[in-house]
């Protein structure tokens, strides 16, 4: 089965594969202190970038680190950065990015980037520093109990006792975070661990005992859902991030195309579908199209692959896609049948699944269907005022994504610009956004964007990255504009500034009379480009539509540090459709309400 | 769906610190209910069972087992409520006895096999072992006494072998 596709590969091989391919060769060595131990183990995972900041408790390794000489140490300006710059780096190389930071704060403030990789399944691996064994406990300078604060965002975590134990910690931390469904470990180092003695033994096996991904699906379910699937009527694929993850998207590209399936995809799915074709409907849910909304609630079938159903997808889960028996293909057990019931569920990893699946797939006719789904997109496309001689923030997408012909890497933060990005940019390939949707943190696009670039001067394909942020969000995270420029990482980052908290804006406007409460950013936001050019980045600022397209094409062309471009937008454009809060997914607000 | 039920969950755990921590913080962070949880070495060096009495509608105990077999440190997870299983718990009851009703505590801890282990002029403590149900109903037995204190371990669970058939 599936031998047309590819040969099967065990399950060890699998996502790791790249990863060990680059490992370097480490020779036993013999007593060495746990740093020197570390950085060992480090080289032996192709560990090439490291992101973080030094402080006492890590200053030994921090040193072993510069003696090994084989890592590059991108150093930001905050932990949060450097955590969001490995989350950036792992979710476009597909490899595990490696945050070191020291004890105390140096942990805590990697919460939030810990939190951002754990909601949205990104491999990081976080090294925090830690006190002394003996004085653990002790309230001691710079000590908190990392392991406990970290737990219920990680996937896994290590405290390390011994320096002995330190080789395999790491072994297993890295496979952890890249295998089964991908997710953020943290290795707590003590001091005094750090700097006792032991010895490095080159290790090629990897057990950890309570820890077995399931990698291939059930073969009797598979049948089954080809069975569904080769007579449903209204069929719609429903992607996620789990596609991307995987690796899948080829093969759901032929799932969709060979049997004429349309395909819908979650935020995290865009890129995994090619946007310019013709079975594309667009993003669903909250912000999703009418076309995909109105699929979904039609279809007779829905086919889900390495998504979760998440409320901002389902909109009012009673009345989701009612008509739809509903399979749903995961890697991660707990999330089938956790918010829909689920008539057909897969447990595995959706390429080793669709590799099995898609040749038993024999089209079904869903010609009248695709007619129907024509008539929607015809009837209700994407809209935005495209005569306005303000700037529009569709606008200012829309021309990125022509510039570029959907061939960057796009990078948001989160709100009123990240779903206008999901909604106008022109997604061609996986991995080519990367975007916080489980957990929507601000103040994640910057930070990310570099890692995306970093990760590409270590190997990963080369595109221009652009962070699409907004003025809110920028702020938050805007120091790490200093590293860009430090290290000359070729971000461009396209701030679409409304002077607004846009997204609570529109909230306030539609659903709480207009009130404004804390959420007006224009009594003080300070003159981005200028900023941008006093850390040394470029800075511009678009205020008129004609200047937008030439501000593009020279933010792009620059690629010997960081560009940022002031984008001055109409403040009072929303973000539609919408399905309000506790709606179905039909129950769309195709445009603003007409003032009253 | 719907309906509340308890079911007794027995997960076999590698002893690291981290583990039962990370066991009790899914139950509080997801909002499980926990009736008892207790824990102790299992047949193997290195490995705890732990035993844990919950409460929830099918969808819920799902969601238990699900995520308690995605934790690292978690080698097996068993419900064992579908299946007979023996279950044991321990309590120490310490009930107020007087002159006048010393002798028909007595009487009431020698119908539940129970123990007196430990006796003052104004107290008896019982030692009670047997299902969560055995322990409830002698803890209500002695309650019109004036129960003083009690201890109890929550309840540890294996499932039967053998059914009596050939």
């Amino acid at each position: 089965m599936g031998a047309g596709i590819e040969a099967r590969v065990g399950p060890s091989e699998i996502r790791l594969r790249n990863q060990s391919l680059e490992a370097q060769a480490v020779e036993p060595a013999y007593d060495l202190s746990g740093a020197e131990i570390l950085v060992r183990a480090l080289a032996e995972q192709g560990v090439k970038t490291l992101f973080g900041i030094p402080g006492g408790a890590v200053l030994g390794l921090a040193d072993a680190v510069g003696r090994y000489g084989r890592f590059r140490w991108i150093l930001t300006k905050h932990e949060q950065g450097a955590t969001h710059a490995a989350d950036g780096y792992a979710r476009y190389s597909g490899r595990v990015g490696v945050v070191l930071v020291t004890s105390g704060p140096g942990s805590t403030n990697t919460v939030t980037g810990i939190a951002t990789a754990y909601m949205d399944s990104s491999p990081i691996v976080v090294l925090t520093g830690q006190v002394p064994l003996p004085m653990v406990g002790n309230d001691a300078f710079q000590e908190v109990d990392t392991i406990g604060v970290t737990r219920p965002i990680t996937k896994h975590s290590f405290l390390l006792r011994s320096p002995n134990d330190i080789a395999d910690t790491v072994r297993k931390a890295f496979y952890i975070a890249g295998s089964g469904r991908p997710g953020p470990v943290v290795i707590d180092m003590p001091k005094d661990v750090l700097a006792a003695h032991g010895d490095y033994i080159p290790s090629a096996e990897i057990v950890v005992r309570g820890y077995k991904p399931k990698i291939f699906g059930h073969a009797h379910q598979i049948s089954r859902a080809a069975e569904r699937i080769n007579r449903a009527r209204r069929p719609v694929l429903y992607i996620g991030g789990g596609v991307v993850a995987s690796g899948a998207s080829d093969l759901v590209r032929r799932l969709a195309i060979e049997n004429r399936i349309p395909v819908t995809s979650t935020l995290m799915g865009l890129g995994a579908f090619p946007s310019d074709h013709p079975l594309w409907l667009g993003m669903l849910g909250m912000h999703g199209t009418w076309t995909a909304n109105m699929a979904v609630q039609t279809a007779d079938l829905i086919i889900a692959i390495g998504a979760r159903f998440d409320d901002r997808v389902t909109g009012r889960v009673a009345d989701f896609a009612p008509q739809a028996d509903i399979i749903h293909i995961d890697i991660d057990s707990s999330v089938i049948g956790r918010n829909v019931q689920v008539d057909i569920p897969i447990v595995g990893d959706a390429r080793h699944v669709l590799i099995d699946l898609v040749p038993l797939v024999k089209g079904p006719d869903t010609k009248e269907w695709l007619e129907q789904i024509e008539r929607w997109r015809q009837d209700h496309p994407l809209r935005y005022d495209r005569e306005s001689q303000a700037v529009k923030p569709q606008y200012v997408i829309e021309k990125l994504a022509e510039v570029t012909d959907g061939e960057a890497v796009i990078v948001t933060d989160v709100g009123q610009h990240q779903m206008w990005t999901a909604q106008f940019y022109r997604f061609k390939h996986p991995r080519t956004i990367i975007t916080s949707g489980g957990l929507g943190t601000m103040g994640f696009g910057l930070p990310a964007a570099m890692g995306v670039a970093i990760a590409q001067e270590d190997g990963a394909p080369r595109r221009p990255v652009v962070a699409i942020v907004g003025d809110g969000g920028f702020q938050m995270t805007m120091e790490e504009l200093i590293t860009a420029v430090a290290y000359r990482v070729p971000v461009k980052v396209f701030v679409i500034n409304n002077g607004y908290l846009g997204m609570v804006r529109q909230w306030q406007e539609l659903f709480f009379g207009r009130r404004y409460v804390a959420s007006d950013l224009r009594q003080a936001n300070p003159d981005l480009a200028r900023v941008a050019e006093s850390m040394g980045a470029m800075g511009l600022r678009v205020e008129r539509r004609e200047e937008v397209q030439p501000a593009i094409e020279k933010a792009l062309s620059c690629d010997s540090g960081p560009v940022v471009i002031d984008f001055r937008v109409d403040g009072q454009e929303n973000v539609f459709p919408m399905v309000p809060a506790g709606a179905a997914l039909h129950e769309m607000i195709e445009a603003r309400p007409s003032d009253k | 769906m719907g309906e509340m039920k308890e079911h007794t969950i027995s997960v076999l755990v590698e002893q690291t610190f981290d583990a039962l921590p990370r066991i009790a913080g899914l139950f509080s962070g997801r909002g499980y209910q926990i009736d008892s949880i207790s824990v102790g070495e299992a047949e193997e060096p290195g490995m705890a069972r732990m035993t844990i009495v919950t409460r929830g509608d099918d969808g819920v105990i799902e969601q238990i087992t699900k995520q308690l077999n995605k934790i690292v440190n978690v080698v097996k997870v068993t419900d064992l409520t579908y299946e007979p299983f023996v279950e044991r718990e321990l309590a120490l009851v310490k009930v107020t006895a007087t002159q006048s009703t010393r002798s028909e505590i007595m009487q009431i801890v020698n119908i539940f096999r129970a123990k007196i282990v430990d006796i003052s002029p104004k107290t008896l403590t019982v030692e009670c072992t047997g299902s969560r149900a055995k322990v409830q109903a002698i803890i209500g037995m002695l309650r019109p006494f004036g129960i003083r204190e009690i201890s109890r371990t929550g309840s540890v669970a294996l499932k039967r072998e053998f059914r009596g058939e050939t």
